[in-house]
């Protein structure tokens, strides 16, 4: 009943978000700073770990192969490409970003729920629902997939230093793999993970965070549940996509 | 006028107000007292309509916050002005962006006029030079005092005061009764105080409602509040300090 409730209630908030904005430049600029905050706080970290990932698919597929030696090496660069495509890049940025800017939004929405700031803009008169949930969504929308489509080009850039470094392959083979058989369709698949991912990041931490009771235990107790919830959410969506459009 | 016709507020099983009624009126200072668990902020987070009591009504001057649609709810809120036991001041905007959140979220005045109304609110509530500062870098009477520029800056009709004095020394406790007074008689608000501060019922009360276990027990202005000598509950609340208790029978002793 509980699950059930907490539905419900995530889709009232949801739906509680979509009424006239008191004033549109506000909320546009909220958008904006929450672009900034989540694009440019997320940039560094989304850096190191897909460049690493680009060289661990590179590295280890090459590994495998070269053991079994049936495929060519400059395969390495449509698997290394496609796999990130497909994949790493998008699920685990998604991961990353679930941990770093779901955690966050959850501990500031709790904070503000707790410090009665939430009461003092509902005093006012704003919808704290559609100024302090919208621009969250709308801006994680707006710069995730950016993240993401950063994330392929260095994963692919980390597997062709680790494959050439570590004399798996020239990056020759490298290059002419990632030239050849490229699908379209495959970075679609990749941008409505991005979209679908990001919308479950804020969505499931704006209400884990904007529902908080008590004081600052709770609040951690919010960033938890929003860390745990929306990787679990993400790691289904992830199949469901996958299953359905591939 | 704010008029409060026997509200009923639960949460779950317990009943936190059991029917409450009163009124409050334009330019005077009306303050809530009653001890912790009295159910003082429910009663104010209903009267602004935080908390939506499943009984009773509440009247902005005849106007029915039940009955009003969403339009009208937040054209209400615009009318009233709170600040908050823990000042709710926004953590990541300087002091001046907090007094001017409200006229930019609700108005379209210039950016001068902006300026030139926040400015006329911080020197109202005798806070200088502190525009660029954050809530984090100002001391607890500062902030109350934001509290009150920015429940005030877009000339609210009605004021409402969690515990206004909540954490400040006796001295800016006084400070900031005396504004609170002061705004309501100037801008001629009603304005509705909780507390548990007698210092404050007998400054600025110019009418008292006491609360006991969810009910209003007593009401009268602060001159009566210290006659008062059967209501037992009242009594109690007021003479906690056997110092207060010494002092009042020396003045009558003296009378």
């Amino acid at each position: 009943m509980g699950f059930l409730h907490d539905i419900g209630k995530y889709f009232l908030m949801l739906g509680s978000m979509f009424t006239k904005p008191e004033k549109l430049s506000m909320y546009l600029k909220e958008t904006f700073r929450q672009v900034y905050q989540i694009g440019i706080g997320s940039v560094l970290i989304i850096a190191i770990v897909s460049t690493f990932v680009g060289a661990v698919t590179a590295v280890q597929f090459s590994y495998q192969l070269l053991d079994i030696g049936l495929i060519p090496m400059w395969w390495m660069g449509i698997i290394v490409r496609d796999s990130l495509i497909l994949e790493m890049a998008p699920t685990i940025c998604a991961l990353l970003l679930a941990g770093k800017v779901g955690s966050n939004i959850a501990s500031e929405l709790g904070s503000m729920r707790v410090t009665e700031q939430i009461d003092a803009l509902e005093i006012m008169g704003v919808n704290t629902t559609a100024y302090l949930v919208g621009p969250k969504i709308v801006g994680a929308l707006i710069i995730v997939p950016f993240l993401i489509i950063m994330a392929v080009f260095l994963g692919i850039i980390g597997g062709l230093l680790a494959g050439t470094f570590g004399n798996f392959f020239s990056s020759a083979e490298y290059i002419r793999g990632l030239q050849d058989g490229h699908e379209n369709y495959y970075v679609v698949v990749m941008m409505i993970k991005c979209y679908v991912f990001a919308f479950i990041i804020t969505s499931i931490a704006c209400f884990q965070g904007f529902y908080v009771k008590g004081g600052a235990l709770e609040i951690g107790n919010a960033s938890t549940r929003a860390v745990v919830n929306s990787s679990i959410v993400i790691i289904i969506a992830n199949f469901l996509i996958a299953f359905l459009l591939l | 006028m704010i008029e409060v016709r026997n509200i009923k507020k639960r949460f779950g099983e317990q009943e936190v107000l059991k029917g409450i009624s009163t009124e409050f009126e334009n330019g005077k200072c009306n303050l809530i007292i009653g001890s912790s668990g009295a159910g003082k902020t429910v009663f104010l987070k209903s009267l602004v309509g935080l908390f939506d009591p499943e009984e009773g009504e509440i009247l902005y001057d005849g106007r029915s916050i039940q009955q009003m649609g969403v339009k009208e709810k937040k054209s209400l809120r615009n009318e009233m002005g709170m600040l908050f036991q823990g000042n709710a001041l926004f953590d990541s905007m300087t002091v001046e962006e907090n007094v001017r959140f409200p006229l930019d979220m609700f108005t379209d005045m210039s950016a001068e006029e902006k300026k030139e109304r926040v400015n006329s609110c911080l020197s109202r509530v005798n806070l200088h030079n502190a525009n660029a500062k954050y809530p984090g870098q100002i001391s607890g009477g500062m902030m109350k005092r934001v509290g009150i520029a920015r429940a005030i800056v877009m000339n609210p009709k009605y004021l409402f005061c969690d515990e206004p004095n909540s954490g400040l020394d006796p001295k800016t406790a006084l400070v900031i009764d005396e504004l609170i007074q002061e705004i309501t008689i100037e801008y001629n608000i009603t304005t509705v105080i909780n507390t548990h501060d007698m210092n404050s019922v007998m400054g600025i009360g110019d009418k008292v409602v006491f609360l006991h276990q969810g009910l209003k027990h007593w009401e009268g202005t602060k001159e009566d509040v210290l006659e008062e000598t059967e209501n037992q509950e009242l009594y109690n609340f007021i003479f906690a300090s056997d110092f207060l208790k010494k002092l009042r029978e020396a003045a009558l002793k003296k009378a």
